[in-house]
This record gives C-alpha cells, structure tokens and sequence, in this order.
C-alpha cells in the first residue's frame, strides 16, 4: 500500500436548495506512473490513484478515471447542485485495491 | 519599491477590476485562509543601510499569481500535507528513549511558537550557532537515543515545516550580535562571494537584479523568511540549505554540502536580511 494516504474534502457546512456549490478534494498519494527506473535499472512498478468518484445521497455527481501522467497528490476541483440536505460520499480507488473514503454533511437553510 | 514592482501592482490592480470580484485580491496582500495577514514588504532592517535595499519584499511578490493564490488558501498549499506528516513525527516516540517529541516539548502550538523566527541561533552549550534542523537532529541524537534526520530529505523538511507552521505570521527575528556575529559575518562574506565559472555571488542576482529577469524568471530578493517551501517544480519541500545547493550550482560550482557549516553562516545572514518579514510557515513557489 502507497504510504501517507490522506484524504482531504473541503465542501461548505451549508447551501440553499438549488445551490450550486464548489467542492475541493485532495488526496496525498505518490501516483507512481510505472515509467520511472530506480537506481539500478529496475522499472518502479506502477501505484496510482485510478479512479475517484462523489455521490450526493447515493446519486452520482462524478466518477473520474485518473491515468499515470497525473501528477502526486491528486486535486479535484468541481461543483454540484445541492437540491437537498444530506451527504456528499467521496471514494478514491488504489491500484493496490485499497479504497480510501470521506463524507461530508451539508445542510440546507 | 522598483519601478517594475509598481506597475506590476498596477496592472494586478487593473486585473482584478476587468475580473470584478471573480478572485480573491492577489498581488501585494498576503492574506491566508482569509484572516491571517503576513508581512510581505517592510522596511530593510538597518545592517542592510550599505547594499542599496531599503525595503525587502517575500519571495511571494515576485511569484505569479496563480502560485501566489495558492499559499493564499491551506488546501491549495501542498507543503500542508508534510506539516500533517511533521505533526504526526511529531506525536510518535522514536530511538531508545521512546519518547516522542511531545511528551518532552508538550503541544507544538505554544512550545513551538515564535521558534522559527529567531533561528538559525547560537547554542551555548554545543558553542555554536544552529540552525533549526540541526536542532532538531540534535534532539534526535541527544535526547531520543535515534538516528539523525538525513539533511535534504523529505522527513527532517516535512518536521521543520511541522515546526516552522506554529511561528507563521511572526515577523523573523534571528540575533546577529554576540556569540552569533562571528558566524554572521562569514555569512556575510559568502554572499558576496563569487562562485561556479558564471562567477556569480548571491548579491549578484538577489541585491543587484531583484525584480529583473534572469532568461525567464523573475529574480526575488532571495528571503528565506517563507522556508521550508513547496515548490511545483519539485513537488516536494525544500529547505532553505537545499535551496542554496541548487544556487550555487546554477552558477556552475561544486556546491557546499546541504549540512555544511558554511551553508548554516549563509542561512543566518539571509535570515538576517529578512527580520521583519513574516516567517510564512510553509510557503509555495515554483
């Protein structure tokens, strides 16, 4: 498993129905893209994230497929409309089959 | 304040007129998380009456504005992922004595506070001057019984910015008088030493040519007041020593060593040269 995984969501405590609000994530990874040789030689294997996705209440907002040119520490910067209070789920996919998740509440007023 | 400095302050302001209130205000206010202002322009401090500066500016001026924005916000930072990394160093014991950092120095936040402004400092006991990664080291040798931090790697940066974070917003503050001053005026005389076959001496790019173009980037004053940095092109920390490696080997030199004294007399010297500027705690630079 890559080391110092870290999972980070910043998303707002609140919005008004209908909203759309902007939503950021940050996951500390190596993204190792498979291309690289160590000192002697020897291709470093492959580990990346390979796919992210958020779901708002159990709907999908959005599902990302991530290659080996993405860079360390993925960052996601996107919107959603907020129709209604509930949790935003996020989940990150490793290619060492760990899965990483964050959910974040939001209430409507 | 140079002529180029100015105008580009204008054209920032210029800028975010076209722009309305898209973004937040960047150019000349270092503003973070929306509620802590640092210090990024002050008046020089008076051992710099000589060399022509009489006001000193962060590194983060010079910055473009996208890289300026992102020290503007925590999780635009990247170097906050190795403050997370130093605060859990932090907390974990290591060595034979199996004691971690804080069950000696308590809660970083107030035993840490104001540490990095005034460092690199002379240490009575050792007889000479530390700088703050030593210091560190030195507790991990002396007092926690475990190996040293290598110097240059990601650890021993990730633990100083851990550190450094809990003086950010202090004005940098580093003695350069008593036991210190002889260290310092070695400092001195290696920044206005020329190195490599460009024969270049700090002075030459960071006293003499702030604010112009060295081929395409913008030459800063060279504080070290935002250390340890991120930088985008490394996607890593670097500190300050590191940093002065990868100068001196620009002008075509064999570089010092990353622990070599002669880099710890640098280090005060320029720190010296930023007292009054905010320490950043982890900055971002390109």
């Amino acid at each position: 498993m890559a080391d110092n995984v870290t999972p980070r969501v910043r998303v707002p405590k609140s919005a008004s129905a209908g909203e759309v609000i902007s939503i950021k994530t940050l996951i500390s990874h190596i993204m190792e893209s498979g291309q690289r040789k160590d000192g002697d030689g020897n291709l470093i294997p492959r580990s990346i994230i390979n796919r992210f996705t958020c779901d708002f209440n159990g709907q999908n907002v959005i599902d990302v497929t991530l290659e080996p040119a993405i860079s360390t520490n993925p960052y996601f910067e996107f919107q959603s409309t907020v129709p209604e209070a509930g949790t935003f789920t996020f989940t990150w996919y490793d290619d060492d089959g760990s899965v990483y998740t964050d959910t974040k509440d939001i209430t409507v007023g | 304040m140079t002529r180029k400095i100015l105008k580009s302050a204008i054209s920032a302001v210029a800028l975010s007129l076209l722009a309305g209130a898209a973004a937040a205000e960047v150019g000349d206010q270092l503003q973070v998380n929306g509620d802590l202002d640092l210090v990024v322009e002050t008046a020089a401090p008076a051992h710099m009456a000589d060399t022509g500066i009489r006001t000193i500016y962060s590194g983060w001026v010079f910055r473009d504005a996208d890289t300026q924005a992102m020290q503007m916000d925590d999780f635009d930072n990247p170097g906050l992922l190795y403050v997370d990394q130093g605060a859990e160093m932090w907390a974990t014991p290591a060595g034979t004595s199996e004691k971690s950092c804080a069950d000696c120095h308590g809660d970083a936040s107030e035993s840490m506070a104001g540490v990095r402004a005034v460092y690199p400092k002379w240490n009575e006991s050792a007889g000479e001057v530390r700088s703050l990664q030593m210091q560190i080291n030195a507790c991990r040798t002396e007092q926690q019984g475990a190996e040293a931090f290598k110097y240059g790697k990601d650890e021993i940066n990730a633990m100083e910015a851990f550190i450094s974070m809990q003086s950010r917003g202090m004005p940098v503050n580093v003695a350069i008088d008593g036991p210190a001053q002889s260290t310092w005026e070695q400092g001195k005389e290696l920044y206005y030493s020329r190195f490599g076959q460009l024969e270049l001496s700090c002075a030459s790019c960071h006293e003499q040519n702030y604010d112009n173009y060295i081929r395409a980037d913008h030459l800063s004053q060279g504080q070290i007041n935002g250390f340890p940095v991120y930088r985008l092109k490394d996607t890593k920390l670097t500190s300050s020593a590191g940093r002065f490696v990868g100068c001196v080997r620009d002008t075509r030199a064999e570089t010092f060593k990353v622990d070599s004294p002669e880099f710890v007399a640098l280090e005060l010297y320029v720190a010296s040269r930023g007292n009054g500027l905010s320490v950043e705690g982890v900055s971002v630079r390109h």
